[in-house]
């Protein structure tokens, strides 16, 4: 049951081999035997869960079943998701209880899914090793000494450790993308403006986007399905016809034309994760793929511009965190400002507040042309790049990652090292173009490694069937971890 | 670029983050560190490049000018700091 596809469960629950109250607390047990070590979840509540789980095993009695009604999936908690504790992975909002749905969530509540519960992350999502979570950091299941990567750090390792059939991430600079590299899993970071950022609590407004985390691209599929289309909560939704995201899964992919982005085989890649990369090219090869070298010349300032708009628009979307309508208050106060000023310094952590002031600082008077508008402007080089490259060819392939998961703790004081771990995922963001991550194969010490493929705009079922067709000839995506 | 612990003490009060003359320091080193990688943008030459503010040309939609929130004052004060008689409590602003 656990290694079982989304289909598969679905069609279990409908023929009544096993209902939703059973697998809900299969995964509940589960959770709570395997989460303590892991530290996967911030939060769980078995019986909201159970209540889900009783209404959809009524609904699929009642044959008003949809696909993934009775299924149990996994939340970031970065989600608001009304009567559950929301976290966002802060201290600042350890005691705050969504009094709304997400839209995403309200999604999968219509389709009858089952929240089994808030998975932990990077503070505010601005980590990519989940070690800056104030619930600690989430551990990697296939080596309990390194990281799962980050911000999804939690729904990665929940997937990879069978504590969730599936779960939702969101990615910022690939933080949907890099954990499930690091973990072994698939993650899929849709088109900006796919999945309602309403009810998703905020870091940086303009790369933001929401995506699902499961063990299979044909998964991924299915849970896109539900989490996409327009909503007019969220300004940046984009209004486009409803899509089947699994309609060209099973399409061969003779005459495909795949795009090798020379900046992305270049120093800095590790040799374990070139080979695992190069040999997965070889097989797109044998599935009948044509192989083109492009060039993204820009793409190597993904991350500086990056780190002035990303901390920019945080400092803007987290000056709303003051103590005076929920989250933390500091104990102590003499007057308004210093009630703020303490609130949010003992509410935030480190990488929050570091990237706080990088914000402030590049959108502070007489600083905003040579950051911000220079940023602005690069990041409109980087996203034509990609349009240049996408005339010649289909799809473009790479590493998720320049390394497989490192060591918790091997980071941790150098902030610069830690964000260039992100150097092939943030011109995605920053192009707003939809970008994905599969298990390709093992590097050193036997730790998953990650293939990228981007697509051009709204080619998410082009993407899903490249990786489903790939996942068909190769059984990287159904290994496990020991003790799994 | 290199920072002053002016600079720094000047953008923790501008972001509202209360900090000791200790924060101040370490927090001086790693900025200066990231803005060293935010530096090598600058050589960038971005002339008649218009700025890309967001990823899709989207002109920004449009509603009535009508309520479409139901009244929720009690469930959202229940999770507030500090409230009374409906009111958000803060320390007083005038004398």
């Amino acid at each position: 049951m656990l290694n079982s596809s989304l289909q598969q469960l679905g069609s279990a629950l409908r023929a009544k081999k096993i209902s939703s109250v059973e697998l809900t607390q299969l995964y509940l047990d589960r959770i709570a035997a395997l989460n303590p070590a892991l530290n996967a979840y911030i939060t769980t509540h078995a019986e909201t869960s159970l209540a889900q789980a009783r209404a959809a095993d009524a609904r699929l009695s009642g044959g008003t079943a949809q696909a993934l009604t009775g299924i149990p999936i996994a939340q970031k908690d970065i989600f608001c998701a009304k009567g559950w504790r929301t976290t966002c992975g802060s201290k600042m909002l350890e005691n705050f209880v969504a009094p709304y749905d997400a839209h995403v969530i309200g999604q999968f509540n219509s389709a009858g899914a089952v929240n089994l519960g808030k998975t932990n992350m990077d503070e505010f999502a601005m980590g990519s090793s989940n070690e800056t979570s104030y619930f600690g950091a989430v551990k990697n299941p296939w080596d309990q000494n390194a990281v799962p990567g980050g911000s999804s750090g939690g729904s990665a390792c929940a997937v990879a450790a069978r504590l969730c059939a599936a779960a939702t991430g969101t990615d910022t600079g690939g933080s949907i993308r890099q954990p499930a590299a690091l973990c072994g899993i698939s993650g899929l970071k849709p088109t900006y403006g796919t999945v309602s950022r309403y009810g998703m609590i905020a870091f940086a407004s303009s790369l933001d986007q929401a995506g699902p985390m499961a063990r299979s691209a044909e998964d991924l599929a299915l849970l896109l399905n539900t989490m996409a289309g327009f909503d007019e909560r969220d300004s940046t939704s984009l209004q486009r016809d409803k899509e089947d995201y699994a309609r060209d899964l099973s399409k061969p992919l003779t005459g495909l034309r795949i795009g090798l982005p020379k900046e992305f085989f270049a120093e800095g890649l590790s040799s374990d994760v070139g080979k695992a990369v190069e040999t997965a090219i070889a097989e797109y090869k044998k599935l009948g793929a044509s192989i083109v070298e492009i060039s993204l010349p820009n793409s190597k300032l993904s991350v500086p511009v990056y780190y002035v708009l990303a901390p920019a628009e945080a400092s803007s979307n987290l000056s709303r965190f003051d103590g005076v309508r929920y989250g933390y208050r500091a104990p102590d106060y003499t007057d308004l400002a210093d009630m703020y000023e303490k609130s949010r310094a003992q509410g935030f952590g480190a990488e929050v507040k570091r990237r706080i002031m990088i914000g402030t600082y590049v959108l502070s008077h007489g600083y905003y042309d040579a950051y911000y508008l220079q940023a602005q402007k690069i990041r409109r080089l980087i996203a034509q790049d990609f349009t240049d490259a996408f005339k010649q060819c289909d799809i473009i392939i790479g590493p998720t990652s320049p390394s497989t998961a490192f060591k918790l703790g091997e980071k941790g004081d150098d902030p610069v090292q830690m964000y260039l771990s992100d150097i092939y995922t943030i011109a995605v963001n920053l192009a707003g173009l939809p970008g994905m991550s599969i298990p390709c194969g093992f590097g050193a010490a036997n730790m998953p490694v990650g293939l990228q493929i981007i697509g051009n705009y709204f080619a998410e079922a082009h993407m899903l069937n490249a990786a489903h067709q790939y996942q068909l000839a190769t059984d990287w995506h159904v290994r496990t971890p020991n003790g799994i | 670029m290199f920072l002053a612990n002016a600079d720094v003490r000047k953008v923790a009060r501008l972001a509202r983050l209360a900090m000791d003359e200790t924060e101040i320091e370490a927090a001086r080193t790693q900025l200066s560190g990231i803005f060293a990688l935010i530096a090598e943008m600058q050589a960038v030459d971005t002339q008649g490049i218009a700025p890309m503010s967001h990823a899709q040309d989207v002109a920004q939609r449009l509603r009535e000018d009508i309520v479409t929130e139901a009244n929720q004052r009690e469930l959202f004060q229940s999770i507030a700091p500090q409230v009374e008689a409906g009111l958000y409590l803060v320390p007083q602003v005038i004398e």
